[in-house]
């Protein structure tokens, strides 16, 4: 079996030993003159792309510090735990409850969407009949076709009224659980409603990467699990989701980063609240998108927009340390498999 | 028979032929389809108080969101009489319009509060050879719509509505309604109250009206983020009247276009003498008329007079500004600038948006921005 | 096997002839787990669609189970159980889908008709009943076509510096930050191109700027998804190339990039669905427009995003239809240029 192609990325050039600035493949045996040129080009094309991208996101960087610093250090309260957003009044403004409220509703959207969006891929790539297959993949992405306005029309009108009986059905059987108590019964627009939506953006972009990555694996892993006696599932365990590792989570990384960054669907069905709280069915909760969406439209100083670009550049913080954490996870499946 | 069939070959050719020649597509909008009696009034008498500018122009604005509806009579009135100057409203919030009037993005701004201090400096800048003024056009009265099943006609008194929204009355047959609203069977229903989500003049108006009107049970001040505690936020006045009228119960403060649009009740508020006033266009605009202009020279900052005890003056509104540059403006669309807005602070211009849930400038104040408009350079 | 086996079990194979639970089975306890959630609606205060699904699904799941362990044994129980599970996402994820695509539909086929794809906004009031999204029809056909016209060859060629070419630290950094850039909220994509391009360098609004804005949130898809694509290219494929002495350059762009090419193109047709209903950078950055403007260098200049997100706020009936009918145009221009690019992959795909 070689898992390895999928787990540890770089394996289709490791089979060449040469230096990394000479260009590989089996020079001698080519005719190298006419090919060199050529090759040394492309490499520093692609090379130039990679240097490139990162110039690209040092721009960003730079801008969003650039114009946060001023505002942070302008701040009459602590940035990082103060749970209020007032910088045109009395200057104080604060990141803890947005950061939670974004961090809450991507995880819980994660926790939604993800096993629905792999069960879909693997469903399609494995076990629908082709008649079926094909014009699921395509309604799946078509999810991806949707405007987020309208994801956001659609939920603060149609999903937010009906996710009230499901969230009083958690609250009243479930209300032990610290995330489903509620403080007045009201509910809608809430986290809850939220993260659905959050879920059912991101499950297009998952499934379709995870669909992408399962079509992939070689046949023979799969008939020759069979052939072993393995039951489907027992096939899709050993040989499918293995090869498909790290593409589902590349494809999960993609889903999250989608979640944390969506701005117009959040502000649409959430509440609103400067508040940390763990209730995900009470009106209420924040997440940083969102109130930038909210907030731009009337912050016209220097510190009320600064305020707001620092309040990204938080947000560029939080990708950073989970992209780390889903990398530090891949390298230690990697060698657990290894 | 025959030759009908045949001609009728040819039409339909021609029509196919048309509808792809369509497809080029064309900012003409008059054609069939067009009809221009839902609003703006009669064309004819429109124009007759548009003067065109010579040449072409396109101007561009941004701001406010609560004066779309009147910017885009206006703009169709105008552009229907003058074929050669585009009228380009980028919407976007208050907030925005300033900073984009300060960065010489946009020609004119609206915003629903007058320009604050701190913003004043880059604005001035921008104008270059003047300084921005504030030209109060778009007047409007603040619906506070309701769902209360059987209920169509209510007052809640400024105090009621403050405790109503610090969620200090939560029942709709609490008995300070109950009080003022004898006759009026009220459900022992739960109140929902629903508020902006996203910074909005609404709200800084609305919170304004409370924090005069109801001193003493309105502690949260006036704010463009809604100030007030608890409750259900929702992004822009068309949720917010969605959600009161599909949620039985539920109360919401909105444009009064959104309340007609969607037939939602809206309640008869007090004013400083504790009368119920109605929410009509005229007596909105009363109210309006009693403001005092605090600005200096042309800036036609308004200052409400929340004292005001007349009984009919429908004291919960909304003025809509026009940021603009007295002198410095772009020389090539001054012409058009002073046409457009001239037309709007006109008599037929200010009628023009009546039905759309507006009021006209009371007529001090009216002369007095026509001659600002005059003044620009 | 030797003759005595075949002696004992002359028909079939031991696994073959266990017992397996008959297909009225699942349908019986389908029936049995919509009722009984039926019932428990009725007895308790219990109300609501959602609930309605996930209740009865969940009992059919446990009943399905307890059935098929009892008969078929645990492994074959649990294959069952997952393949129910996966029917079960699917569903979960066809339901909204359904919801989204069948509000949309409903309320946009109100203005779907000729004038809608014909005329511009220019002297139309709100409250008019006719008026039209060309222009911004255009402006985002415009925008979004500059921006993957960057973005594509520009990510294929990151995606490929990283699968084919990177070693050392350079490609760690450039992965890492690729996947960075994918949280970027899209608000602050707008926010950096607006103060970078339409302000600092005085180039003002133009659908050209949307483009920037919109190629930066193209970017990460694009690379991610291509990285993943080309990972997954035969190392078999490769070699045979370079045995036939085959420059590594050639390789690539002949053998490599064509057998990823249905990978990719779904790859970028993600990031190009994505970006197309993005409303928040467009905003910043290409102002909008009533009237048709073709040019999107210069200018502000019309989106369709943008159109449906100033219009469904209004408060006419008029202006919330034209909303809704701009949505439904976006979600089929997506669908086209799905179709189309599915066809051009056909007919690019290498056949193996």
């Amino acid at each position: 079996m070689e898992p390895d192609i999928a787990t540890t990325g770089r394996s289709p050039t490791s089979v060449e030993p040469t230096p990394e600035d000479q260009p590989r493949g089996a020079t001698s045996l080519r005719d190298g003159r006419t090919n060199k040129g050529g090759d040394v080009a492309f490499r520093w094309l692609s090379k130039g792309s990679g240097w490139l991208i990162l110039l690209l996101m040092a721009a960003v960087a730079a801008f969003l510090i650039l114009k946060a610093v001023p505002a942070i250090t302008s701040d009459k309260s602590n940035f990082f735990t103060t749970q209020v957003w007032d910088p045109d009044g009395t200057g104080k403004f604060g990141i803890a409850a947005l950061a939670f409220g974004t961090l809450l509703a991507s995880l819980i959207a994660l926790i939604i969407g993800v096993p629905v969006a792999v069960g879909v891929a693997l469903y399609i790539s494995h076990y629908a009949p082709r008649a079926i297959a094909r014009p699921l993949a395509y309604v799946v992405d078509l999810l991806a076709a949707v405007p987020s306005v309208v994801f956001g029309l659609w939920g603060a009108v149609y999903l937010s009224p009906n996710l009230i009986p499901l969230s009083t059905f958690l609250s009243k059987y479930f209300g032990w659980i610290w995330l489903f108590r509620s403080t007045n019964e009201t509910y809608g627009k809430s986290i809850l409603v939220a993260a659905v939506v959050l879920a059912v953006m991101m499950l297009p972009i998952v499934a379709a990467i995870s669909r992408e990555v399962f079509v992939q694996t070689p046949t023979e892993h799969v008939e020759g699990a069979l052939a072993l006696g393995a039951t489907k599932w027992e096939t899709m365990r050993m040989a499918v989701l293995p090869y498909g590792r790290s593409g589902v989570v590349s494809a999960v990384v993609l889903g999250f980063g989608r979640a944390v960054g969506e701005t117009i669907a959040v502000a649409m069905v959430l509440s609103s609240t400067y508040r940390i709280s763990w209730r995900i069915l009470d009106p209420g909760g924040n997440t940083i998108a969102a109130n930038i969406a909210n907030r731009w439209g009337d912050a016209s100083s220097t510190i009320s927009q600064g305020a707001l670009i620092a309040s990204g550049l938080v947000l560029f913080g939080i990708t950073l340390i989970v992209n780390f954490g889903a990398r530090a996870i891949v390298r230690r499946g990697r060698k657990a498999s290894a | 028979m025959k030759i009908n069939r045949h001609g009728a070959a040819v039409l339909g050719l021609a029509a196919a032929g048309a509808l792809m020649l369509a497809a080029c597509g064309t900012d003409n909008n008059t054609g069939a389809g067009a009809t221009s009696s839902s609003s703006g009034g009669d064309p004819a008498s429109a124009a007759s108080s548009i003067t065109c500018p010579s040449g072409s122009a396109n101007l561009t604005l941004s701001g406010s969101t609560a004066q779309a509806n009147a910017i885009s009579v206006w703009a169709k009135n105008f552009e229907n009489a003058c074929s050669g100057v585009n009228v380009n409203n980028g919407l976007g919030g208050s907030g925005q319009g300033v900073s984009q009037f300060q960065a010489g993005s946009v020609d004119f701004a609206g915003s629903d509060y007058p320009l604050a201090a701190t913003d004043m400096p880059k604005a001035n800048a921008r104008c270059k050879t003047g300084d921005a003024i504030n030209i109060p056009l778009v007047p409007g009265p603040i619906a506070v719509g309701f769902n209360v099943p059987g209920v169509t006609t209510l007052k809640l008194s400024a105090s009621n509505l403050a405790k109503i929204f610090s969620g200090k009355i939560t029942k709709w047959n609490d008995p300070a309604i109950a009080k003022d609203n004898s006759g009026v069977s009220l459900p022992a229903m739960g109140i929902q109250t629903f508020h902006r989500s996203d910074t909005s003049g609404t709200s800084f108006n609305f919170s304004n009206y409370l924090a005069n009107e109801a001193k003493t049970d309105w502690t949260y001040g006036t704010n463009k983020q809604w100030p007030g505690p608890g409750g259900q936020g929702d992004k822009g006045s068309a949720l917010v009247s969605q959600d009161v009228k599909k949620t039985p119960g539920g109360i919401g403060y909105f444009e009064l276009s959104y309340a007609q649009q969607q037939s939602i009740p809206y309640a008869q508020v007090s004013n400083a003498a504790g009368t119920f006033v109605p929410l009509t266009q005229e007596n909105a605009s009363n109210f309006i008329g009693k403001a005092q202009v605090v600005g200096t020279g042309n800036n036609l900052t308004l200052s409400f007079d929340y004292a005001d005890t007349g009984a009919t003056d429908y004291p919960n509104v909304l003025v809509t500004y026009e940021i603009v540059c007295q002198s410095g403006n772009d020389a090539s669309k001054l012409p058009a600038l002073k046409a457009f807005l001239g037309y709007a602070a006109s008599a037929d211009g200010q009628k023009a948006i009546l039905s759309d849930g507006y009021v006209s400038l009371p007529e001090n104040i009216r002369t007095k921005v026509a001659s600002a408009i005059d003044s620009l350079k | 096997m030797t003759a005595a086996v075949y002696d004992d079990v002359p028909l079939s194979p031991p696994n073959l002839s266990r017992r397996k639970l008959p297909w009225w089975a699942f349908v019986v306890t389908a029936a049995a787990a919509v009722l009984v959630t039926w019932a428990l609606f009725e007895l308790t205060p219990i109300y609501g669609r959602i609930i309605f699904v996930l209740v009865a699904a969940a009992l059919y799941l446990i009943v399905q189970t307890a059935l098929s362990v009892s008969v078929e044994g645990w492994r074959h129980a649990k294959n069952r159980l997952m393949t129910s599970l996966l029917l079960v996402s699917v569903i979960l994820a066809v339901l909204p889908l359904l919801g989204v695509l069948g509000y949309t539909i409903a309320k946009g086929l109100a203005r779907f008709d000729g004038v809608f794809f014909t005329h511009s906004m220019r002297a139309v009031a709100e409250s008019d009943p006719n008026g039209g999204a060309y222009h911004a029809i255009i402006g985002t056909l415009e925008q979004v076509g500059i921006a993957t016209v960057i973005a594509v060859p520009f990510g294929i060629m990151v995606a490929i510096y990283l699968v084919e070419y990177s070693r050392g630290w350079l490609g760690k950094v450039v992965s890492f930050f690729v996947d960075v850039m994918t949280g970027l909220p899209s608000i602050v994509a707008g926010l950096f191109i607006l103060a970078l391009w339409v302000l600092a360098l005085r180039m003002g609004n133009s659908g050209f700027a949307g483009s920037l804005a919109l190629m930066i949130l193209m970017l990460p898809t694009v690379v991610r998804s291509c990285e993943e694509m080309l990972k997954l290219v035969p190392v078999s494929l490769r070699e045979a190339s370079y045995a036939l002495g085959v420059a590594k350059w050639i390789t690539i762009v002949r053998i490599v990039l064509p057998t990823a090419l249905p990978g990719i193109i779904t790859g970028v047709m993600l990031a190009v669905a994505r970006v197309m209903g993005e409303t928040a950078p467009v905003l910043l950055t290409v102002f909008g427009n009533n009237v048709i403007h073709n040019n999107p260098f210069n200018g502000p200049q019309a989106s369709l995003p943008l159109f449906v997100y100033n219009e469904v706020l209004q408060s006419y009936d008029t202006a919330i239809n034209r909303a809704w009918t701009g949505a439904l145009t976006l979600i089929g221009i997506v669908l086209l240029l799905n179709l189309i690019a599915r066809a051009v992959a056909r007919f690019a795909r290498v056949r193996g």
